[in-house]
């Protein structure tokens, strides 16, 4: 195996683990905190209501931006260091 | 000047706008005309996808169904923009690398297959359809209010504008065109939830003020909302939900639904890089979250202010007389979208929840059953006369609510158009047909396209952001699996994803069409559509999320029956990969 086609199969081995670590934050902000953690999380009052609420309406939707942003980011940094940007 | 010149000035003026911005850039260069998508910095272009994006579904209706639902509707909130984090890390780079301008294309090629193509387009045409039935719905209720008429009428006449507007087409293009259209939209729905907030909590922004505190009693303003919905017999606003798994499924549904729409899809083909396909994604969800992050608030605030309305001295105190209700109820009466029926004749309006459970308190009242009923659907628009906001702040909204409706329509129906001219007709049926010809077929798909979505908007199978959820469904149980899988895996091949794609498709839409009615036709529902008759709970709006299960499940096993793909094919996942220099990797 040529080191170039090496190169390759790690940038890709790089971005699903990049893209795995993403999407547990993801599905933890809106799957956990929002719906099934929010009993849990009932004990943390904001606002005159509790954590799991504000994550349901406001929380999860910051969350995605920051998610989307790092991964642009991250990943455009990872095009730089194996040489495979445009 | 009365309301109704407002109204009439105030979308006049933002429809010469578009006009306008389209004839400027037209006019400008034809070189700009075709690269507009091209040459657009991310930031632009991730405001254009907002446009694009936000329909009536989100304009119009989303906020009165969380109003009405509360804490349980907040799946709208996050299923609607946590698709973008999908889009932008599984789907987005990698289709703008593989550079071709449909979904179909891509299905077409990656899995070396007419029928994979033919598949796609059928999917991509069901969705669309649905989509627009949510579409139509919505901009009915925006003309029936704006033009003062029946609600079925105000939908008759959206259809005949909406027509108009497609056909125009060339604007939608135009990426400056979507840019002033998201700007007019986020300042319609926004000024009016920054009066309402000051109104009630002195805050300047909504969405910090829905978790202030309401000035005139002085508690949190949830604390409040729970305590008035409470002594009507509603549950808590917010109130957790029984059925977790329902929610769960329904908010992963329109997650991935969104990955899998062909409208926004198609927006990160035309970017300039790979690069700036990630960056898009980011700056569309910002600017979506604008709206998104309002919304919540103007549902809470409106629900509370329509309830005051009714019972101005509060929930406990008598209500209003019919005869002095406000000028608002009278004038969504005349679109029957509001309806009053005075069940113990006392003259007054009761507005509260009918159920068993209430019917005890409601009896020692001298309340006989509910007698207001308010479609959801109209809360939006009706929302800066339920405040006695001003007449300009009320014809805003309507020009924002039209903008929203009228774009995402006529996008659909081009989508809709070119999926049978031009993958279908001329890419499969009849390869020789000529352009006047392909432009024929576009259009007379275009017009059946609106007729069947008007007569199924005159009874929809649900308000326009559930009718919405519908297509969201059918786009998550079909298509997004099939371009999943097409990137992350080169093991499925042809036979898998024909497969997966029918049996997401088959079984999501069965499971539709059982309690909603077979093909929306009204009256035909197998099964009605309660909790009671779902299988494991599971709503009809949430099944796409199960569908989609069905796609990879059956894909994977059907493939691992059958043979490789081809190595070209292998070749061409391989590259799709990469950014760049993928090429010269698979050359060595």
């Amino acid at each position: 195996m040529s080191d170039h086609n090496l190169n390759a199969q790690q940038y890709w081995q790089a971005n699903l683990r990049l893209i795995l670590g993403c999407l547990v934050v993801w599905a933890l902000a809106s799957y956990g905190c929002a719906i099934l953690f929010r009993p849990l999380l009932s004990g943390i009052h904001i606002g005159g209501t509790d954590l799991g609420f504000w994550f349901a309406q406001q929380g999860s939707i910051l969350v995605f931006i920051i998610l989307t942003f790092f991964y642009a980011w991250r990943m455009n940094k990872l095009d730089e260091k194996f040489g495979l940007e445009e | 000047m009365s309301q109704f010149t407002i109204n009439l000035l105030f979308v006049g003026a933002s429809f010469a706008l578009y006009f306008g911005i389209a004839f400027w850039a037209r006019a400008g260069s034809t070189k700009e005309f075709y690269v507009a998508g091209g040459g657009v910095h991310p930031v632009l272009n991730g405001m254009a996808t907002a446009a694009d994006w936000m329909s009536a579904a989100s304009f119009i209706s989303m906020a009165g169904l969380i109003a009405a639902g509360g804490y349980a509707n907040s799946t709208f909130l996050m299923g609607w923009t946590g698709g973008y984090v999908l889009l932008a890390m599984l789907l987005a780079p990698y289709l703008r690398k593989f550079g071709k301008f449909t979904v179909p294309d891509f299905i077409g090629d990656r899995f070396y297959s007419r029928t994979a193509r033919l598949v796609a387009v059928a999917c991509l045409i069901i969705a669309s359809v649905t989509y627009v039935i949510g579409q139509m719905t919505g901009a009915g209720v925006a003309f029936s209010r704006f033009l003062e008429v029946n609600n079925d009428t105000g939908l008759m006449i959206a259809a005949v504008v909406v027509f108009f507007y497609a056909v125009l087409g060339g604007m939608k293009g135009i990426t400056y065109t979507q840019v002033a259209q998201y700007v007019v939209l986020i300042i319609a729905y926004t000024i009016p939830a920054v009066f309402i907030s000051l109104q009630l909590t002195d805050t300047f922004i909504p969405a910090i003020g829905l978790f202030s505190n309401h000035t005139e009693s002085g508690m949190p303003l949830l604390q409040k909302l729970d305590e008035v919905v409470r002594e009507l017999g509603f549950r808590d606003y917010t109130a957790d939900v029984d059925n977790k798994l329902n929610m769960v499924l329904f908010t992963l549904s329109l997650m991935i639904g969104t990955a899998g729409l062909p409208h926004v899809i198609i927006r990160f083909f035309t970017v300039p890089k790979v690069a700036d396909a990630r960056w898009s994604a980011g700056w569309a969800l910002v600017f979506i979250a604008l709206l998104y992050l309002t919304a919540p608030a103007v549902a809470s605030m409106a629900r509370l202010n329509l309830l005051s309305t009714i019972y101005p001295d509060g929930p406990t105190a008598q209500s209003i007389e019919y005869a002095e209700r406000p000028d608002w109820v009278k004038n969504w009466e005349t679109t029957g979208l509001i309806k009053f029926e005075d069940k113990n004749a006392n003259g007054r309006i009761e507005l509260y929840n009918d159920t068993p459970a209430f019917e005890a308190e409601a009896t020692a009242r001298g309340w006989n059953g509910n007698e207001l009923v308010v479609n959801r659907d109209i809360l939006v628009l009706a929302n800066p006369e339920i405040a006695n906001l001003p007449s300009w702040v009320i014809g805003l909204i309507a020009a924002g609510g039209l903008a929203a409706a009228l774009s995402t329509a006529a996008g659909l129906l081009l989508a809709i158009s070119s999926a049978i001219s031009h993958d279908l007709i001329k890419g499969t049926i009849n390869p020789n047909i000529t352009d006047k010809g392909e432009l024929f077929a576009a259009r007379i798909s275009m017009f059946i396209a609106i007729v069947v979505a008007t007569y199924l908007g005159m009874n929809p199978p649900g308000f326009a952001a559930q009718v919405v959820a519908l297509a969201f469904g059918i786009a998550a149980a079909s298509i997004f699996p099939a371009l999943m899988m097409g990137i992350f895996s080169k093991r499925v091949n042809s036979k898998g994803a024909v497969a997966g794609m029918l049996a997401g498709l088959v079984s999501t839409l069965v499971y539709i069409f059982l309690f909603l009615g077979w093909f929306f036709i009204p009256g035909t529902a197998s099964f009605a559509n309660t909790p009671d008759n779902w299988l494991f709970g599971i709503s009809p709006l949430s099944f796409g999320a199960i569908g989609a299960v069905i796609n990879f499940a059956v894909a994977f096993f059907v493939s691992s029956m059958t043979e490789e793909p081809p190595k070209e094919i292998q070749d061409l996942v391989e590259s799709v990969r990469y950014p760049q220099g993928a090429g010269k990797a698979i050359d060595h």
